[in-house]
């Protein structure tokens, strides 16, 4: 059953200096409980997609076309007040800075409860109850002390915790989690990856990792789609992704990550920097820094999909065999 | 928390001790009361008389000193003009002056946090920008000006509101003052407006700064993600953040609303401490003048640990304990 499809999302910043297209035309579907990781560099647009699907993009942003269609309902149709009611609910989301999610003048309890009272009619002692299991649940020790605490008594990865908690607390159908590792320190991380997809697989939630991390989401996703440039370039199921990349930028994202068998050796870049977001080329974003560009790219290429649901944006992709 | 408080205190009599030293040998210096207090056509004995039985023929440090005996059991002398304890006369004027500052503070939070809201949150919209542009007239016109303005639309012309004086007063709960009555709160009403612009403005512009700043932290945006109703996460999780720099300020101003109503009293002819002070220094009533002044650092030592132990309560990561004061 398909959770969240999200169709021809874009997302436009209208700035004084012009109109970025954070996010310009992306596609992507959820079954029930998948695990989906959303890859990209910084401006990628990745961020951006997620606080789209929440109704979250702060202005002068705004979701200028697309459907995502969760659950049946379009949520960038929907009034506010409908979205309000979901949010929390039945899409939640974590953010990447544990140190500035929760409010740093309320105490954890008061910002628990209220996450629940904002979506069930229940007494405040019920709803503290379930914010205790919540925590319990996420492996805080000792919840009921942890609930007296205000968030600068709690570590990094304790707050993240917290956020992941939070976020459960409603049962969600669909949680999105905004690169939350990325502030914490290695061990952390493999704690935080362990406890959301933990959570998620036991309460059947899809989940979106949003991350620069291609290791994490090797470990953790069902599926990877890479953004490039506002859109999604390549798409597919994560070994195929990881072992196969078919697009040279996936190419060229996997080839600089450092790993253990290459011990040694110059460790392959991305040549160039990201496109100017207002000053967006036309034809495929990355052409210019792309090894296999040509006259060609300068339209913009569909996307094709190969065996498996591997599909790759791209007029020259590589041929998808596993790498050496 | 008490060792806090006790420090503080301790600090206080210190503070006092030097304020009393200063102002003392100042008012010392700006000129001779007994020109003042006796007739022109008085003879040399006359003359000398007086000065003897105001003490003023000793040295000034042997007067200093009979002055702080006086003061260690809470005699602050004479008034040169009264002949009343001068700390009487300043007791009998600061229920006027407290009632004022207290009503214009409440003005300023009234009018000002909500103001700030507007205009923090929409300040793309024509009201924001009016609030702004009024806020900057509210900080930069003179006080005197406004206030006889003030008189001049409400008073004179419109003839809505008294112009003078402090009104009926009526005794509640122990506490006489012109707030229990009708026609005290009409005689308020203008002062407090005039003496709280400033401050009126000054919260406008701490609001929206904060508002400005807080609303794109991340924890309002979670607080949002949430699906909490945006009342609450203005209400309480913007609020309670820009609460503490406002409470501060607000803290401080009380103190100056206390101590520098004087232009506000003298053109309203509100019967407070201020309009005292002014007449006592135009006449070099020192007695007064000393303790008017000590009274003052006093209040503003007490205003600061009370704002100390507010933002405790507002801002958990305050210690006290752990702090050096």
């Amino acid at each position: 059953m398909t959770v969240l499809s999200v169709e021809g999302l874009k997302t436009h910043f209208f700035t004084r200096a012009g109109v970025v297209r954070a996010v310009d035309g992306v596609d992507f579907a959820l079954e029930r409980g998948e695990i989906m990781g959303l890859v990209g560099e910084s401006g990628s647009g990745k961020s951006v997609t997620g606080f789209s699907i929440l109704g979250l993009v702060d202005a002068p942003g705004r979701v200028v076309g697309g459907k995502i269609v969760f659950q049946g309902e379009d949520l960038a149709r929907i009034p506010e007040s409908r979205m309000r009611t979901l949010r929390g609910a039945k899409v939640a989301m974590i953010f990447q800075d544990p140190m500035m999610t929760l409010n740093p003048v309320l105490r954890i309890d008061t910002q628990m409860v209220e996450a629940v009272l904002a979506h069930r009619k229940m007494s405040r002692r019920e709803a503290w109850t379930l914010a205790r299991d919540g925590l319990a649940r996420v492996g805080i020790p000792s919840p009921e002390q942890r609930l007296r605490a205000y968030p600068h008594q709690l570590s990094g990865g304790m707050r993240q915790r917290v956020a992941i908690a939070v976020a459960f607390l409603n049962d969600p159908d669909l949680l999105i989690a905004d690169e939350p590792t990325t502030a914490l320190d290695v061990t952390i991380q493999a704690q935080i990856v362990h406890v959301a997809q933990t959570l998620c697989r036991d309460r059947g939630a899809a989940l979106i990792w949003i991350t620069h991390d291609l290791a994490v989401v090797a470990g953790l996703a069902d599926r990877v789609a890479v953004m490039y440039a506002g859109r999604i370039v390549e798409a597919g199921p994560t070994d195929d992704v990881i072992d196969g990349p078919r697009h040279p930028y996936t190419v060229g994202l996997l080839g600089s990550v450092p790993s253990a068998n290459r011990r040694g050796g110059r460790l392959a870049q991305i040549p160039g920097m990201t496109p100017d977001m207002l000053a967006m080329p036309d034809g495929c974003a990355f052409r210019e820094r792309c090894p296999r560009g040509d006259a060609m790219c300068g339209s913009a290429p569909d996307v094709t999909v190969a065996a498996g649901g591997h599909a790759v944006r791209c007029f020259h992709p590589h041929d998808g065999e596993a790498r050496a | 928390m008490t060792a806090f408080v006790i420090r503080r205190l301790m600090q206080a009599v210190l503070v006092v001790f030097l304020m009393s030293l200063i102002v003392f040998f100042g008012v010392n210096v700006i000129g001779d009361p007994v020109d003042m207090l006796i007739s022109p056509d008085a003879d040399q004995s006359e003359i000398e008389r007086t000065i003897r039985a105001l003490g003023l023929d000793r040295p000034i440090g042997e007067q200093y000193l009979y002055f702080l005996k006086g003061v260690a059991s809470g005699d602050f002398g004479n008034s040169f003009i009264f002949g009343e304890p001068a700390l009487k006369l300043i007791l009998q004027h600061m229920p006027a002056t407290v009632e004022l500052a207290l009503v214009s503070l409440i003005m300023a939070v009234i009018l000002g946090i909500p103001l700030g809201f507007i205009a923090g949150l929409h300040p793309e919209r024509r009201l924001s920008r009016g609030i702004m542009a009024a806020s900057i007239l509210g900080f930069s016109l003179p006080t005197f000006w406004v206030g006889l303005m003030l008189i001049m639309l409400f008073a004179v012309t419109l003839g809505w509101l008294p112009s003078t004086g402090r009104g009926d007063t009526a005794v509640f709960l122990g506490v006489e003052s012109s707030l229990w009555t009708r026609d005290g709160l009409g005689h308020i009403f203008l002062p407090a407006l005039n003496l709280a612009l400033t401050n009126i403005s000054l919260v406008i512009r701490l609001t929206r700064a904060g508002v400005r700043e807080t609303m794109h932290q991340d924890y309002i945006k979670f607080a949002r993600a949430k699906g909490l109703p945006e009342s609450r996460v203005v209400g309480v999780h913007l609020m309670k953040n820009i609460l503490i720099p406002i409470v501060t300020v607000l803290g401080l101003e009380f103190g100056g609303l206390l101590a520098f109503s004087v232009v506000t009293e003298t053109i309203f002819a509100w019967p407070g401490m201020g309009k005292l002070l002014i007449d006592s220094l135009l006449q070099l009533d020192r007695p007064v003048v000393v303790a008017y002044l000590m009274i003052i650092v006093l209040f503003f030592v007490i205003i600061n640990l009370v704002v100390d132990i507010l933002y405790s309560a507002l801002d958990p990561r305050v210690r006290l304990g752990d702090r050096d004061a």
